[in-house]
């Protein structure tokens, strides 16, 4: 029994995490838009990229 | 979203702090290398810092600099791109939207509560028959309390907040029993807790709001998923305005951006965007969406123009005019604003059913209690009995009973095209047994089409074709269409010249050569629309008709097969609707009928005891669309219109206002069904837990077998195949 005392806090303090992990990405608006993700996964530019080619300073 | 990219992007951006987030609505985004195109689109522009597309919404959200750019510069760029794009009317859905993201955490925090208080209370259930000692178990209960205190506090705010409204406006809805029920199983869990006795309830508890909190979720998601599809509809009818300065220059501005005694330039072939008085210019008006009429009406200096009409002929000069009282649009308004009022007193089925339910448990509950009490038992005992009663007909199955069903039609339908917006249209549009037509644009296609004979003069309709083709006026559109039609090719023209309200005239073939009206042309006799006249010919002419959609005439004689009554009420002449009410089979119908006179037939037609469903599409279909007991716009329809009907139906087809119907009653009845299990379910368990042989194990697996039999039945629906059914089952 003795072995609870360290069980439970530990399966609550995962449980916690991953509660915490989901509130994260919730509000981080990691769920916004779920179609639009797989898209992006395999496009090859991004928001960095696309930035970069719009001003002339940043391609020298 | 779009707060994390302001801050990331004010990182990199000096004086971040004007920043602007512009949100449009691009509906034509529908795959990855949309996103792209679109966002590079965007971005290439000045001013703009970021852009994110949004392929599940079909939205962009755009940070710009004010200072440099302008939603109409984004609107213009995105449409060269092939993307056309509008921005939101209003955010009139981020309260939805902030109701559902503050649903979506609770129901997480609700989740974690309920697994790992059911870990524990298994634990004790199982402990029980085995070696868990008394010092143990209570330790598990406490745990559970230290979970569920917070949880519930936390994840039943909805239902309390729902629950306390309506009794205070001495009402009783769902929410009040199940707050009821949850915060006395919380409470008594807590205090039995202390006394480490057996009749824990936490679990129950929380385990019942997280199953509520994820139908809420996958409710309020679903509308908000019509309702954002429903505002992106409308946002791409609302357009852009063609401003002319004092100095005579022109600028494209947003419509909504017009003031009364601007003056805007309208081209031929474009829609007017706002109301005004034509200061100059001659031409035929399209209004077809305003009243009914198929035939333009010839408009000249000092005639009135309304917003979404379309401009047939010449090119006009238009002074916009406040809204004043005595305008078409605000007289409609407030013929929709009275005819809504009735329908506000509709109550919904699940109200209606905790009407009922709610006085009937907490009289069962006090019942237990008393009866126990009366039979010597000491007072905790019998409060536990009590409370036991009212955990036990825990709304659960009742509360998801409509819900699920609702969730399921609603996305059955979402994926036929039909996009529901009012929350009780569903319930409505299960009650109609009178279905009432508008013709231009919903019983028809609202195109023009060349009315086929055996004896059409191919040579003429070659020729009238091609000189047609010049114009963008509608009976010209048609025309070379028909010409089309008929297998003819169409050759250019050159010097065709446009006669606001007359016709078109042409000398290139070295004689003089004119389509259009009747007494332009120089030909008399017979109600023809449109005529050809080559010199020192005989004129030819061509009748044309709005046709009915191709199913139109099936979808009629479905719907009067099974009992329901069809009628049409048209603003348009007396012989087209007779023409089109004979080629669809209504026998009931109204030619030349007003915006109130449509009015007043709903009126009637409510008065007489049917429940009219009203289809239409037009400004002068508003009122009746308010009034009716339901009401259906295609998705073509003016957004006054769109805004005031229950669901709005995409595609060519009339065949949805049946898989509407259809799929409205058979949710009724999957509803009642549900009702049926949940009462079946409490007549079972309710005389148990008076007896008090109801132990928290039993409440639990009733409660989850009941939700989950509950939303299965309502996930039949997805894929049952549904006939109309006949009125009155």
């Amino acid at each position: 029994m003795t072995s609870l005392a360290w069980l439970i806090p530990a399966a609550l303090t995962l449980g916690m995490m991953g509660l915490a992990a989901f509130l994260w990405a919730l509000r981080s608006g990691q769920f916004d838009d779920l179609e639009g993700a797989k898209w992006r996964a395999i496009s090859d530019d991004n928001d960095r990229l696309a930035m970069s080619e719009r001003s002339p300073a940043d391609d020298v | 979203m779009e707060a994390a990219l302001d801050v990331t992007l004010a990182r990199q951006v000096p004086n971040a702090e004007v920043l602007q987030t512009i949100v449009l609505s691009v509906p034509s985004i529908v795959c990855g290398n949309c996103i792209r195109s679109v966002e590079n689109a965007l971005r290439a522009l000045r001013g703009v810092v970021a852009a994110r597309a949004n392929l599940t919404t079909k939205r962009v959200s755009v940070v710009v600099d004010p200072s440099r750019t302008s939603t109409i510069d984004l609107t213009t760029a995105l449409e060269r791109a092939g993307f056309p794009a509008a921005p939101l009317v209003d955010n009139s859905d981020t309260d939805q939207a902030a109701r559902t993201s503050e649903l979506i955490p609770r129901a997480g925090v609700a989740g974690f509560a309920a697994a790992n208080i059911m870990l524990l209370s298994v634990s004790v259930w199982s402990g029980q028959a085995s070696d868990m000692d008394g010092s143990v178990k209570d330790l598990f209960h406490w745990l559970s309390a230290l979970i569920a205190l917070p949880a519930v506090a936390y994840a039943g705010q909805p239902f309390f907040k729902s629950a306390f409204a309506a009794l205070r406006s001495r009402r009783l809805n769902m929410d009040v029993p199940i707050s009821l029920g949850v915060l006395l199983a919380t409470a008594m869990s807590l205090f039995q807790t202390m006394r480490s006795s057996e009749q824990i309830y936490f679990d129950a508890a929380v385990t019942l709001l997280f199953f509520l909190l994820i139908g809420r979720v996958l409710d309020e998601r679903m509308r908000t998923k019509a309702r954002g599809a429903a505002e992106n509809l409308i946002g791409l009818r609302a357009t852009n305005a063609t401003l002319v300065e004092p100095d005579q220059t022109t600028k494209a501005v947003p419509a909504s951006s017009l003031k009364p005694g601007m003056v805007i330039a309208v081209a031929a072939g474009e829609r007017v965007a706002g109301d005004g008085e034509v200061i100059s210019g001659r031409s035929e008006i399209d209004e077809s969406l305003i009243s009914g009429e198929t035939r333009p009406r010839a408009v000249s200096i000092g005639d009135s123009v309304y917003a979404g009409t379309t401009n047939c002929g010449g090119s006009l000069r238009v002074r916009i005019t406040a809204a004043e009282d005595n305008t078409l649009l605000s007289e409609i308004g407030r013929m929709m604003l009275a005819a809504e009022q009735s329908r506000g007193r509709y109550v919904r089925l699940a109200d209606r059913a905790s009407q009922i339910y709610a006085p009937a448990v907490h009289v069962l509950g006090l019942l237990t209690f008393i009866v126990w009490m009366a039979l010597g038992a000491p007072w905790d005992q019998s409060l536990t009995h009590a409370i036991a009663v009212l955990i036990i007909t825990c709304p659960c199955a009742l509360a998801l009973a409509v819900p699920a069903v609702q969730v399921a039609a609603m996305s059955r339908l979402f994926n036929k095209g039909v996009i529901v917006k009012a929350p009780d249209g569903l319930e409505r549009l299960a009650e109609i047994d009178c279905v009432v037509f508008d013709k231009t644009g919903t019983l028809t296609t609202g195109e023009l089409r060349l009315k086929t004979s055996d004896d059409v003069d191919t040579v003429a309709l070659g020729r009238a074709g091609s000189i047609a083709a010049a114009s963008k006026h509608p009976y010209a559109q048609a025309l070379t269409k028909a010409a089309r039609a008929e297998g003819i090719r169409i050759q250019a023209v050159d010097g065709v010249e446009e006669i606001p309200g007359s016709g078109l005239l042409t000398n290139s073939a070295g004689f003089e050569e004119k389509v259009g009206s009747a007494a332009w042309v120089g030909a008399r006799g017979r109600n023809t629309s449109i005529w050809y006249a080559a010199e020192g010919r005989p004129a030819v002419g061509f009748d044309f008709i709005d046709e009915p959609r191709t199913d139109a005439a099936a979808c009629v004689s479905e719907l009067r097969q099974a009992g329901y009554l069809v009628g049409l009420l048209s603003g348009d002449r007396r012989e087209a609707v007779a023409q089109t009410a004979a080629s669809c089979g209504i026998e009931d119908w109204t030619a030349e009928v007003r915006p109130d006179q449509k009015l007043q037939v709903i009126e009637a037609l409510k008065a007489r005891g049917y429940k009219s469903l009203m289809v239409g599409d037009g400004l002068n279909d508003a009122p009746a669309l308010a009034a009716g007991h339901a009401s259906l716009s295609p998705a073509s329809a003016i957004d006054i219109a769109q805004n005031a009907a229950d669901a709005v139906f995409q595609g060519e087809i009339l065949r949805p206002v049946i898989e509407t119907l259809a799929v409205a009653k058979a949710a009724r009845r999957l509803a009642l069904q549900n009702f049926g299990i949940a009462i079946l379910y409490n007549s079972v368990f309710v005389p148990l837990a008076m007896a008090g042989y109801v132990t928290p194990l039993i409440a639990a697996l009733a409660m989850s077998g009941s939700s989950i039999t509950v939303t299965a039945n309502a996930l039949r629906l997805r894929s049952m195949t549904l006939p109309l059914p006949n009125v009155g089952t």
